[in-house]
C-alpha cells in the first residue's frame, strides 16, 4: 500500500528507519528465546549477547525514528503499541528459532548481509545516523564472525549437524530474495545521500555466502527458486502475530508503567 | 533566593571521575572513554555527554542514573545527562592507564583498533591474545561473547586459567 503512494522525504526516512529498526527488533527477540536455552553455556551467553546488541540497534532507530517524526512518539510506541500489519520487518527474521542450527544459518544470512549494507550506510550524509550505523557495525562484525564459524564447523561437523545445516538453509533460502526488495522509500533516501544501493552489493554478499557454505561442505540452494515478497508492506508470516502477542501484551496492559 | 554554587568545568570532570563502570568497577568512566564532554552554559546549565560501550549494554541506563546521582550530591541543580551517539565509542578511548588497570583486574586488555579493509579475509584468521596472567601467548578463544557484551573468553594453556579479553572495537 505505501508504495502506490508519493511519500514526502520525512515520511520516507520514517518508514526506512523503521524497516531497519524492526528487522533487528523482530530477530532480537527471536534470539533472546535461547536465553537459557543454549546448546552449552558459552553459546547460551553468545546468543544472549547478541539479541542485546539487536535490540540495542533497534531501540536507537526507533528513538531516530520517532525524533524525525516528531510526533510525540517513542521507541516504546513503535515497538509495543504497532499491530503486525504495522511491521515491516522480513519474514525471514519472524520464523521461529528453530534448533541451534536453524538459528545460526539466519544469523549468517543476516550478519552478511547487515554487514555489507552498514558497510555503505556509515558514510550516510546525516552524522546523527551515520554515526548509529558506525556503532551498529562494529557489533555486527563480530556477529558475522561468530556465525561464519559455527556454519563451518556445523557443515563441516557430523552427519547429524550437517543434515541440520542444510535443512536450515534450504528452508530459509525463499525468505532471502525479500533482502534486495526496492521500492521509493530506497530510492528517496538514496537520492538523499542517507541510503544505499542494495544491488551494488548483490553478487558480493552472495559470493560470500556460496563460499562459506562451500567451504561448510555444503550444498548452495537454487538463488531462482519461488522467493516470498510483501514483507515491508506489511505482510507477514502467521509467526509474527504470535510473538507480538507474547511480546506486547505486558506494556498494552499497563501504558503507564514506568520504570522509574 | 538561593544563590547558585558555579563550579568550572574541571570540577564537573573530577566530581564525575567518581562514578565507577559498574561492570568493570575499577574503572571509571572517563578511564573508559564513557564521558565524552561537559558543558556549562551561561545560565550556569551543566551538560554532562555520555556515549554507551555497546548499543545495548544493560550498565547504561545505570552509568546514566549514577551520573545523575552524583551531580545530586554535590549539590548541582541545573544539570542535563545526555546520550550522544555522534561518534561510535571505541575502545582506542581508554587511556593506558585504564588497560593497565584492567590488566591487574585480570581481564586482557584491548589492543588498538586497526583499519580492516580486509576484513572479510581477516574472517578466517584468529587473533592471539596474551593471558594477562602470565602472558603467555599459548591461549584459545572458547568463545566471541563473554560474561558481558564487551568481553570474549579465552583459556590459557600455560597456567590453565580461563580469562576474560576485553574485545577491541
Amino acid at each position: 500500500m505505501s508504495t502506490t503512494k508519493e511519500l514526502s522525504l520525512k515520511e520516507s526516512k520514517v518508514t526506512y528507519l523503521l524497516r531497519l529498526a524492526d528487522d533487528r527488533l523482530i530477530l532480537g527477540q527471536r534470539m533472546s528465546e535461547w536465553c537459557g536455552h543454549g546448546p552449552v553455556l558459552e553459546e547460551d551467553l553468545a546468543l544472549a549477547n547478541m539479541a542485546l546488541d539487536l535490540i540495542g540497534h533497534a531501540s536507537s532507530l526507533y528513538a531516530y525514528a520517532a525524533e524525525v517524526e516528531g510526533e510525540g512518539h517513542d521507541e516504546d510506541h513503535f515497538a509495543y503499541f504497532r499491530d503486525d500489519y504495522e511491521f515491516t520487518n522480513l519474514q525471514l527474521f519472524e520464523l521461529p528459532k528453530g534448533d541451534f542450527a536453524f538459528t545460526i544459518a539466519r544469523q549468517f544470512l543476516f550478519s552478511s548481509f547487515s554487514y555489507f549494507q552498514y558497510e555503505r550506510l556509515k558514510d550516510a550524509k546525516d552524522e546523527q545516523f551515520a554515526g548509529m550505523i558506525d556503532k551498529h557495525l562494529k557489533e555486527i562484525k563480530y556477529h558475522l564472525r561468530h556465525s561464519r564459524d559455527w556454519v563451518l564447523k556445523l557443515g563441516d561437523g557430523t552427519e547429524e549437524s550437517k543434515t541440520r545445516i542444510q535443512d536450515a538453509f534450504d528452508e530459509l533460502w525463499m525468505y532471502t530474495g525479500e533482502l534486495f526488495f526496492i521500492d521509493g522509500v530506497d530510492e528517496m533516501m538514496l537520492a538523499e545521500g542517507n541510503g544505499v544501493d542494495l544491488l551494488s552489493f548483490k553478487e558480493e554478499w552472495k559470493k560470500l555466502v556460496e563460499d562459506t557454505l562451500k567451504e561448510a561442505t555444503l550444498t548452495v540452494p537454487d538463488w531462482n527458486q519461488f522467493m516470498m515478497t510483501g514483507s515491508r508492506n506489511g505482510m507477514h508470516t502467521e509467526h509474527l502475530g504470535h510473538m507480538l502477542a507474547q511480546m506486547q501484551f505486558l506494556r498494552r496492559s499497563h501504558p503507564d508503567a514506568d520504570w522509574k | 533566593m538561593k544563590t547558585k554554587t558555579l563550579h568550572t568545568e574541571e570540577q564537573i570532570w573530577e566530581f564525575i571521575r567518581e562514578v565507577t563502570d559498574p561492570e568493570i568497577p575499577v574503572l571509571n568512566i572517563i578511564e573508559m572513554g564513557i564521558a565524552r564532554g561537559v558543558d556549562i552554559d551561561e545560565q550556569g546549565k551543566v551538560l554532562v555527554r555520555i556515549t554507551p560501550t555497546y548499543s545495548g549494554c544493560p550498565a547504561m541506563n545505570a552509568i546514566e542514573k549514577m551520573v545523575r546521582e552524583k551531580l545530586e550530591e554535590k549539590n548541582i541543580e541545573n544539570f542535563e545527562v545526555k546520550l550522544d551517539f555522534s561518534e561510535a565509542w571505541t575502545t582506542d578511548w581508554m587511556t593506558e592507564e585504564a588497560k593497565a588497570k584492567l590488566k591487574d583486574y585480570g581481564i586482557a586488555p584491548p589492543e588498538k583498533t586497526v583499519a580492516d579493509n580486509d576484513f572479510l579475509k581477516s574472517l578466517s584468521g584468529t587473533k592471539i591474545v596474551p593471558c594477562p596472567f602470565c602472558d603467555s601467548f599459548e591461549t584459545e578463544l572458547q568463545s566471541q561473547f563473554g560474561s558481558t557484551a564487551c568481553k570474549s573468553q579465552y583459556f590459557c594453556n600455560s597456567c590453565h586459567q580461563p580469562f576474560e579479553h576485553f574485545k577491541c572495537i
